[in-house]
């Protein structure tokens, strides 16, 4: 094969994750006059056909990104620093397949938890274009198309969280849509900012720019983005708007929302913290320690006393985010790897946590902790399955959330903030501690709850698809803790890769990049 | 011209974030649409106003070097701005429905009503 076609079917490659959610999203839209009879099946069908053509193409596109360090594709083959890219890096494709796993997982789970009148109302291609929408997410390189798909993100994450109109419902997407309405306008705003200030929307032309600007400036431009982006991955003061919101809707949407949704956020924090505001680390990664250290404190504290489990879930995800936090914060290689190990690790615990909470209101007929009980007799293998990730979560060795957890504070002392350390274990034992709690009452407790068997709800497809993702998920934990070093070595890779932006910056400028496609005669200079 | 957009955008910016600390959530929708406008008119700022012809190049100007591509208007802004409005139409649109939903429900729209949990014990 030679150089071009190489390069066109990498192109493609990058492109595809995006592609294959959002064409069949379109698609299936159209058989929503036939719902009532064989169309919705075939919809799910192609639905989940969607989601695992999604899973293999990432992972291909992975392989290739860990072969050839960097691919990147321009749309309509403009030079680099003005048409659109799309740039897989090792983050943003190791965030597209963590994105293609789990939503395959939820979509399975999804067949048999989602209610025959969501599904009608179009669920399934709002779900793919979610997961289209994270893709463009994590894979573009330029600022204004981050914004956008953003938007696509969030609107297909209202519909999401709204369908079904129930109080519960309608209440957390007044809360989730408004918090969101002033993040993306803050993001917008900053957005137009640094395209005034540099004239670039290309995010390597942008780090570039930036480093000629006065420090000032670009310190503001910073909290702005810091503010747009900490509402999304709910960071310490802007995580009202989360539990309300995520726990209301069936749970495949909160788990879906849950793994993946503020994650986007701190995504972007770690894109713009480590490509564009590098220059003043002193002042803009402190602010991340300390809103990291709050939100660990806060997020575990308002855990345990509550008595539903989706919002001790929930509330334990806006902890996990600061632990996230925690490692962009350092700014070191270690740091760096324990939040990409994180993120790997984590996001497939919570998802899988959301899922088993499902299961274990389905079989106890209730969320509340008061009232379950007798799980651990009568269904031994889920109260396995959630052994595992809840004490995969409090950080139980060997279990892989050890392994995170132990890189994070290794990377703590690193750094030499003891009192910090401290605060990560403190989040940790009480994370622990709130799990535990879930296994008393849940399932060791006896109780007169009797438990119910899932036949007995008003449940239309079988029980196999609750169990594949849960099983899958459980087996992907597994495997991260006994065998971590793969994913170590791959953490390695892209936290090296982050902390050295000029390798990112020179791979777009490359003689590749930049030549034009056009046939112009010998001219000086572009113009800018 | 640039300094009077600039508190153009200022007064837009201050209406709207007033608007949004109301309790009122329609209020805080015409906030929202209010400080959208002044993002809108601030990239559009920011994108060097000119007073030049339309970013439409003539065939016998075959490259665009420095020096006159200074006289035409700068069309990036513009489209920029045309993705906000669009997007920040559909988001006012939606939110608008949801509220008029949520007032069905809650026959209210005062922030209050959103302190107390309302989450049923079983999923929905």
């Amino acid at each position: 094969m030679n150089d071009a076609t190489n390069h066109l079917l990498s192109g493609w490659l990058v492109l595809l994750p995006i592609l294959i959610p959002f064409a069949t999203s379109g698609f299936i839209f159209l058989f929503r006059k036939q719902l009532s009879g064989k169309g919705l099946q075939l919809q799910q069908q192609i639905g989940v056909f969607a989601s695992g053509a999604h899973l293999v193409v990432s992972l291909l596109l992975l392989q290739q990104v860990i072969a050839h360090d960097m691919l990147n594709v321009q749309s309509s083959n403009w030079p680099v620093p003005f048409g659109i890219s799309f740039v897989a890096d090792g983050l943003s494709s190791l965030m597209v397949v963590i994105v293609s796993v789990m939503a395959l997982a939820v979509n399975i789970y999804s067949l048999s938890d989602i209610d025959k009148l969501r599904q009608h109302f179009a669920f399934q291609p709002v779900y793919l274009l979610l997961i289209a929408a994270l893709s463009g997410a994590f894979l573009t390189g330029d600022l204004f198309n981050l914004y956008v798909w953003f938007e696509i993100l969030l609107i297909s994450s209202f519909v999401l969280l709204s369908l079904g109109n129930t109080r519960a419902q309608l209440r957390g997407a007044v809360n989730y849509v408004l918090i969101n309405l002033i993040a993306s306008s803050l993001f917008l705003a900053a957005t137009g900012l640094i395209y005034g200030y540099t004239g670039a929307l290309n995010m390597a032309d942008i780090a570039v720019q930036l480093s000629t600007l006065p420090q000032g400036i670009v310190t503001v431009i910073a909290v702005l983005f810091l503010v747009a982006f900490g509402m999304k991955a709910a960071l310490f003061p802007l995580f009202f708007w989360l539990p309300p919101a995520y726990p209301a809707p069936p749970i495949a949407i909160s788990a879906i929302f849950a793994g993946l949704l503020t994650k986007v956020g701190v995504y972007a924090l770690i894109r713009v913290f480590t490509l564009f505001f590098v220059y003043d680390v002193s002042f803009t990664h402190t602010i991340l320690l300390w809103l990291s250290g709050f939100t660990i404190i806060v997020g575990v504290l308002s855990a345990i006393v509550q008595d539903d489990i989706r919002k001790i879930v929930s509330f334990h995800l806006i902890a996990q985010v600061g632990y996230m936090v925690a490692g962009l914060a350092f700014y070191t290689d270690l740091g760096l790897r324990a939040t990409i190990f994180y993120f790997i690790e984590d996001i497939v615990i919570m998802t899988n946590l959301f899922l088993i909470t499902g299961l274990i209101a389905r079989y106890g007929g209730s969320f509340k902790l008061s009232k379950l009980g007798n799980l651990y007799r009568d269904k031994p293998y889920l109260a396995i399955f959630f052994a595992i990730s809840a004490f995969s979560l409090g950080g139980i060795p060997p279990l892989s959330g050890f392994w995170a957890k132990f890189m994070i504070i290794q990377a703590s002392f690193a750094g030499g903030n003891i009192l910090f350390t401290l605060v990560l274990l403190f989040g940790a034992f009480i994370t622990l501690y709130s799990m535990a709690r879930i296994w008393q009452h849940a399932f060791l407790k006896t109780s007169e709850n009797k438990t119910l068997s899932l036949e007995e709800g008003n449940l239309t497809q079988s029980k196999r698809n609750f169990y594949i993702p849960v099983v899958a998920l459980t087996a992907l934990t597994l495997l991260i803790s006994f065998w971590p070093q793969p994913f170590y070595t791959l953490s390695k890779q892209v936290s090296s890769q982050l902390l050295s932006p000029q390798n990112y910056i020179e791979h777009m400028f490359s003689e590749q990049n930049t030549a034009s496609p056009f046939k112009v005669k010998e001219s000086k200079g572009e113009g800018h | 011209m640039e300094s009077l957009l600039s508190i153009a955008v200022g007064i837009l910016f201050a209406t709207g974030i007033y608007m949004m600390l109301r309790r009122n959530l329609i209020k805080f929708i015409f906030g929202f649409m209010l400080m959208g406008n002044g993002i809108n008119l601030l990239i559009f700022t920011v994108g060097r106003l000119t007073r030049g012809t339309a970013p439409i190049v003539p065939e016998e100007l075959e490259y665009l070097d420095g020096s006159v591509i200074q006289d035409f208007a700068n069309p990036l802004p513009q489209a920029l701005i045309l993705t906000a409005i669009v997007i920040g139409f559909g988001f006012v649109a939606f939110s608008l429905v949801l509220l008029y939903r949520t007032y069905t429900v809650e026959k209210s729209l005062d922030t209050d009503m959103l302190q107390e949990s309302v989450l049923p014990e079983v999923t929905p």
